[in-house]
C-alpha cells in the first residue's frame, strides 16, 4: 500500500541532500521539498481542511506548485493543477465542479482567481504564492508558517483514496475531471519508469505545464525515483532552455511535436547540449518520421520513445526505441503491466489490421469523471471480471500482425493542437456568445508545427460587420491561447445535413483537401 | 516611412491576435502580457529578418532582445547599425 506523498518522504530519507527541483529561482533538495510539503499540509489542516477536500492550484511551473501538490496529498486531500492561462469563467466552472475548498495561486493571476472565486461558494481560502502586500490576501509565507506541525502518525488516508483530478476538454464543451487514486498514480509512474529505465541519478528537464498530465508525471516520476527535475515555464526561448541540458547534466528530455519542430529549425544547435541526454520522449501527437530522424542525429546518444496516451489512463502505449527504424509511424505496445486491444462497435476484439476503437486495461485506468456519470459510463465499460472496468479511448487504431499499434483517427470531433486536446464545441460555444455571429463551426487544419491549427468558419448575422480580429479578440479573452482559433473565414452559408445541422465532416474534409464525404 | 517602433507595433497588432487592443506599454513583457508564445516568437523573428533585412541568430532569440517593444526596437537598431544601415 503506497500513497504517493510517501514517496517524497522516502526520497528525502534516502538522500536528503539530493537536488529534487531546479527552477529559475530555487534549487531545492529532497529534504527542503519534503519539509515544505509538510508545512503546506500543516497549513491546510490548521485551516480546517478535511480529508478528501479539494485544493486547486492555478500557478506556473514553480517550486511552490510542486509543494502544494505533495502538501495537499499529505493533508489527505485531492489536488488539481489548472493551466495558468485559464480564464475566470472556466476556472469558476472547475472550482464549482470539484467544490474546491482552497485555491493556491500567484500574484500575477490574482485578478482571474478573484473573479472566479466570487462565483464559488465552497471556496474558503485563497493562498497567494508571491503576494506583494497584505491587500493581496494571505501570503504563502504566512500560510506556511502559521500552523502547528502535523502530529506524527499514520498517513491521512489509504492508497485507494482519490489523489487528483486532471481536467481535460470534453466533447460537449464542458471540462471533465479525470479521477485518479494514489494507486492509479503509483501504478502509472511505476510502469513508465520501468520502460524508460529511470534511475535515481537521472536529471529530467521539463517545460511542460504541471497542469498537463505529461508535465505532472515528470514531477511524480522524479519523486518516485529520487531523481532531479529541472522545471521551466516555457519553451518560447529555446536558446535559454537548451543550454540547461548540458549545464545541469540532463539525461531525460520530454518533448511534444511543437518543441521538436522548434529545436529542428534552430540554425546553431550546439552538440554539447545533447551529450548527456540518454532519452527523449514524445507524446500528444505523432512526430513526422523526418523529424524523428533529425532528432536522432542531433541527440545521437539518446533513445527516442514515441508514446501515446490519454489523461484517462495517463499513458497507453510506447514504442520500444529499437523498433523506431522499422515502424516510425507506430506508437508501439501496451505499457508494462497493462493490456490494449482494438474492439468493434460491440466491444469485441477484431483481427490484426482491422480498424476499431482502442481499449485499455490495467491499474492506470481512471476511476471515472468527477460528477459526470454519463461521460463515465461511455468511457468505462465492463471488463473481464465483474468488478472491473476497461477504458474505451474513443480513438480509432489498428494493430499489425506483430502486435504494434497505429493511431488512425479520433472517433469524435476532438482536435489535437499543440499537443492539447481541444473541444471544438467549447470554442463554438464561445463564438456563439459574440453578437454578430449567426453560425459557427471549428475544424482542425493540418499544420506542420501545431499538428492541427484551429479554424473557425463563421456566418455573420445580416447587420453585422465583425472582423476576424474581433472574433479572435473575443475568443482570446475567454479561452486559453491553445484553444483560440487564429484562422477565421467568413462564409455566406455553411453546408448542412438534412436535419439542418452544420456538416462538420464536410468542412473538415475541405480543409484537409479530401473528397467531401457523403452525408 | 513609419518608425521602427510603429512597424513593430503594426506587426504585433495585425499578426498576433492576443495583442491587447489598447496600446502596449513599451516596457511590458510581451510574453507575460500573453501577446507572444513560442509559435509567436518564431513568426516574429522571421518577420524581423524579412522586414528589416537583418539576420537574427538563434543566440539573439532571448527575452533581452525580443520580449518587449522597447528592447525589440533597440535590437533592430543595433542590427541595422552593425550592417552599416543605421542612422
Amino acid at each position: 500500500m503506497i500513497r504517493f506523498e510517501s514517496l517524497l518522504a522516502r526520497a528525502a530519507r534516502r538522500d536528503p541532500s539530493r537536488i529534487a527541483l531546479v527552477t529559475q529561482h530555487v534549487r531545492a533538495t529532497y529534504a527542503d521539498f519534503d519539509a515544505a510539503a509538510s508545512r503546506f499540509a500543516a497549513g491546510l489542516v490548521g485551516s480546517g481542511f478535511a480529508h478528501g477536500e479539494r485544493c486547486v492550484i492555478l500557478a506556473d511551473n514553480r517550486f511552490e506548485t510542486a509543494v502544494a501538490i505533495f502538501g495537499t496529498l499529505r493533508a489527505g486531500g485531492i489536488f488539481s493543477v489548472i493551466n495558468p492561462m485559464t480564464k475566470a469563467d472556466k476556472l469558476a466552472f472547475v472550482l464549482n465542479d470539484c467544490e474546491a475548498a482552497v485555491l493556491v495561486t500567484q500574484a500575477s493571476l490574482l485578478g482571474v482567481a478573484r473573479n472566479a472565486a466570487k462565483q464559488v461558494p465552497s471556496l474558503r481560502r485563497i493562498v497567494v504564492i508571491d503576494a506583494v502586500d497584505e491587500a493581496d490576501g494571505p501570503s504563502w509565507h504566512a500560510f506556511m508558517t502559521g500552523a502547528a506541525d502535523l502530529a506524527p502518525g499514520p498517513p491521512r488516508g489509504i492508497d485507494i483514496d482519490l489523489a487528483m483530478l486532471v481536467y481535460t476538454s470534453g466533447s460537449t464543451g464542458r471540462p471533465k475531471g479525470v479521477m485518479m487514486t494514489h494507486r492509479n498514480m503509483v501504478f502509472a509512474a511505476t510502469s513508465i519508469t520501468t520502460y524508460l529505465e529511470s534511475r535515481s541519478d537521472d536529471v529530467v528537464l521539463s517545460v511542460l505545464p504541471l497542469a498537463f498530465d505529461y508535465g505532472l508525471y515528470q514531477l511524480l516520476m522524479c519523486v518516485m525515483c529520487g531523481s532531479t527535475l529541472v522545471l521551466e515555464r516555457s519553451f518560447a526561448f529555446p536558446q535559454n532552455i537548451l543550454p540547461l541540458l548540458s549545464s545541469e547534466g540532463v539525461t531525460g528530455f520530454p518533448l511534444v511535436p511543437t518543441m521538436a519542430a522548434l529545436i529542428l529549425q534552430l540554425r546553431s544547435f550546439d552538440p554539447a547540449w545533447a551529450r548527456s541526454v540518454r532519452y527523449l520522449t514524445n507524446t500528444a501527437a505523432a512526430l513526422p518520421p523526418a523529424h524523428i530522424a533529425r532528432l536522432r542525429s542531433l541527440f545521437s546518444h539518446a533513445r527516442v520513445f514515441s508514446m501515446y496516451g490519454q489523461t484517462e489512463s495517463k499513458r497507453c502505449t510506447y514504442l520500444p526505441p529499437e523498433q523506431l527504424e522499422q515502424r516510425p509511424d507506430s506508437v508501439g505496445i501496451a505499457i508494462p503491466g497493462t493490456e490494449v486491444w482494438v474492439a468493434d462497435d460491440d466491444g469485441k476484439p477484431v483481427a490484426a489490421n482491422v480498424i476499431g476503437e482502442l481499449v485499455v486495461r490495467g491499474g492506470h485506468v481512471m476511476q471515472g469523471y468527477w460528477n459526470n456519470e454519463e461521460a463515465t459510463r461511455r468511457a468505462l465499460r465492463p471488463g473481464r471480471y465483474p468488478w472491473e472496468k476497461v477504458l474505451h479511448t474513443g480513438d480509432l487504431f489498428r494493430i499489425d500482425d506483430e502486435g504494434y499499434c497505429y493511431f488512425v483517427a479520433r472517433k469524435d470531433d476532438m482536435i489535437k493542437s499543440r499537443g492539447e486536446k481541444v473541444s471544438p464545441k467549447e470554442i463554438e460555444n464561445v463564438l456563439y456568445a459574440l453578437p454578430g455571429v449567426s453560425e459557427a463551426i471549428v475544424v482542425g487544419v493540418p499544420d506542420a508545427m501545431l499538428g492541427q491549427a484551429l479554424k473557425a468558419f463563421i456566418v455573420r448575422s445580416a447587420d453585422s460587420s465583425i472582423s476576424a480580429r474581433d472574433v479572435i479578440a473575443h475568443c482570446a479573452a475567454r479561452l486559453e491561447d491553445f484553444m483560440t482559433p487564429r484562422l477565421i473565414e467568413f462564409r455566406d452559408a455553411l453546408p448542412k445535413t438534412s436535419t439542418g445541422k452544420i456538416r462538420r465532416a464536410a468542412l473538415q474534409a475541405e480543409v484537409e483537401n479530401r473528397e467531401i464525404p457523403p452525408e | 516611412m513609419p518608425t521602427i517602433e510603429q512597424r513593430i507595433r503594426d506587426y504585433l497588432n495585425e499578426n498576433l491576435p492576443f495583442a491587447p487592443s489598447e496600446a502596449l506599454d513599451p516596457d511590458e513583457s510581451l510574453f507575460d502580457a500573453g501577446v507572444l508564445d513560442s509559435i509567436g516568437v518564431m513568426g516574429l523573428v522571421s518577420w524581423l529578418e524579412r522586414e528589416f533585412d537583418i539576420i537574427v541568430d538563434d543566440n539573439d532569440v532571448v527575452p533581452e532582445n525580443i520580449d518587449g517593444i522597447r528592447v525589440l526596437v533597440s535590437f533592430v537598431e543595433g542590427k541595422l547599425s552593425e550592417a552599416g544601415l543605421g542612422g
